[in-house]
């Protein structure tokens, strides 16, 4: 199955930003046991832009579809078996990242 | 009851888990299992009664929920022919022999109280899918309506399936913690069953308390050898053993102190003890108890008071004190206090109490003790006060009448 691995971070009381190493070392052992697909960080939320083009003609928005207090900072795709080791694997990311992680299947 | 309705109802009880854990394990979907289980059970409730009982029940449910699921897949194969050759490939093995079916119970238990679903939900999946209760009795047990309930359980089924939760045993470092988790249903249903809320239901819900000793004993067949499995059927059985002498004839809660014991349940206190026996001497030979455990002991203690009075409360205390190493939460705490105020009074306990305010300002027992210990010093009017704050809070009918007399019967 593939999930997607959403590091969820929080304006109000980010997680530190020390943690590109240990991520990196992560990222290793997820290529490594064959459960990487992809991964990126993100820029911040104020660099994001909304399309609407529902109606007439295009609308751009400044900014991300919703404001809040937590936004997604990063995002993996993994293949797993199975929800079991992809909660596993996100138990420690959320170590690693020091930053709460979502998993979603993909369909 | 007639011997056919008899021969249902426990086939019911017997069989019900074992048919859907290996239909699952069989056809991999939940609902298929479930749908194709219940339709074995009504198909046998007529032709058992037509034509008397087969000669083994068990495997004619499993068979017939057998044909029932592949009668299913093969409607809907006629809709979509694409899964057709994949699906029927897995139709066409032979059944499980039965030997391997045990296991299969165990991974239902553990599938459908997944950390990854709402406690709810593994509450309602697990009655339903283990269980065997309907929709509608467990949408009753839990007051809610029959369209709620309907929707919690397709949500968690619909969830297992999407995200991928998989239906075998956790790997051995994850054991402990998810056996924890499927006690912690296990109790949680027992509980409600104990002291239900909402107001206008029983104050004690004997369905609950019996499906969860049930069940219970089903997780105990299938890990003999787990403390903590041992240690929760104990504690529900010497709670349950009480059960007699709990409410009045008045549809009042009867406190422990209060209680007529020759009411007690001998039968289930003898086994309760037996349990507690066993966990004792492992924990002589080492194994250090959990908390599970160590309430059934303290139960076990009150259980062999004949009166009382002849309550060994150093022993509860001794065992409170090893439960808050383990568990150091407020609401033990105050347990733990009711045996401070046998020991050394109730002034010594209130002053243990009112430190837990903070932490338990919202909980209706801290208020009831508080509001006892009050009264056992003769402050009336701060005792009236704790009453009044417990009564507005307790949601259990029972349990409002008796601290309603009580607080009446200050001076």
């Amino acid at each position: 199955m593939r999930y997607l691995v959403s590091v969820i971070d929080d304006k109000s009381n980010p997680g530190s930003t020390d943690r590109q190493p240990a991520i990196s070392a992560f990222n290793e052992r997820l290529i490594a046991e064959g459960y990487w697909v992809f991964a990126g960080g993100l820029a911040d939320t104020d660099a994001a832009t909304v399309v609407d083009n529902r109606g007439e003609q295009a609308v751009f928005s400044d900014g991300p579809f919703v404001e809040s207090k937590e936004y997604l900072a990063g995002v993996w795709v993994w293949e797993a078996p199975d929800l079991d080791v992809a909660l596993k694997l996100a138990a420690e990311a959320s170590k690693v990242c020091d930053r709460k992680i979502e998993v979603r299947p993909f369909l | 009851m007639s011997d056919v309705e008899q021969a249902i109802t426990r086939a019911h009880h017997d069989e019900w888990a074992r048919v859907v854990a290996a239909l699952t394990r069989r056809f991999g979907d939940l609902d298929i299992a479930e749908e194709a289980a219940a339709e074995a059970f009504a198909t046998a409730v007529e032709r058992w009664r037509a034509d008397g009982l087969p000669p083994n029940p068990g495997a004619w449910l499993t068979t017939t929920a057998n044909r029932k699921a592949i009668d299913r897949i093969r409607r809907e194969n006629k809709r979509d022919d694409k899964h057709k050759e994949a699906l029927m490939l897995h139709v066409d093995d032979p059944p499980e022999p039965l030997g391997a079916i045990d296991d299969d119970r165990l991974r239902l238990i553990f599938t459908c109280c997944h950390p990854a679903l709402a406690v709810e939900a593994r509450v309602a999946l697990t009655l339903r899918m283990v269980g065997g209760l309907t929709v509608p009795e467990i949408a009753r047990a839990f007051l809610v309506r029959g369209t709620t309930m309907e929707q919690r359980i397709t949500r968690a089924k619909a969830k297992i399936k999407a995200a991928g939760i998989p239906y075998r045993m956790p790997s051995a470092d994850d054991l402990p913690a998810r056996v924890s988790g499927v006690l912690a249903v296990l109790f949680l249903v027992f509980n409600e069953g104990y002291l239900a809320s909402g107001p206008g239901t029983d104050p004690v819900r004997h369905d609950l308390t019996t499906e969860a000793i049930r069940l219970t004993r089903l997780i105990r067949a299938l890990l003999p050898r787990d403390g903590e499995v041992a240690g929760l059927l104990a504690l529900m059985l010497l709670i349950e053993a009480r059960r007699p002498a709990r409410v009045s004839a008045g549809g009042e809660l009867v406190p422990l102190a209060e209680q007529d014991r020759a009411a007690w349940d001998t039968e289930l206190i003898a086994e309760g003890h037996r349990l507690v026996r066993e966990r004792l001497a492992a924990a002589a030979a080492g194994v250090a108890p959990g908390r599970y455990q160590i309430l059934a002991a303290i139960n076990a203690v009150h259980t062999s008071a004949r009166d009382i009075r002849d309550t060994d409360w150093s022993q509860v205390l001794a065992l409170y004190d090893q439960l808050v190493r383990l568990d150091p939460s407020p609401i033990i705490a105050l347990n733990r206090a009711v045996a401070v105020a046998e020991l050394d009074g109730p002034e010594v306990a209130l002053a243990v109490v009112d430190r837990l305010e903070e932490a338990l300002a919202g909980y209706h027992a801290y208020h009831a003790a508080r509001a006892d210990l009050l009264r056992r010093l003769g402050r009336s009017r701060q005792s009236r006060a704790a009453y009044d704050r417990a009564i507005e809070l307790a949601g259990n009918t029972g349990e409002t009448a008796y601290l309603t007399r009580r607080r009446d019967q200050l001076r």
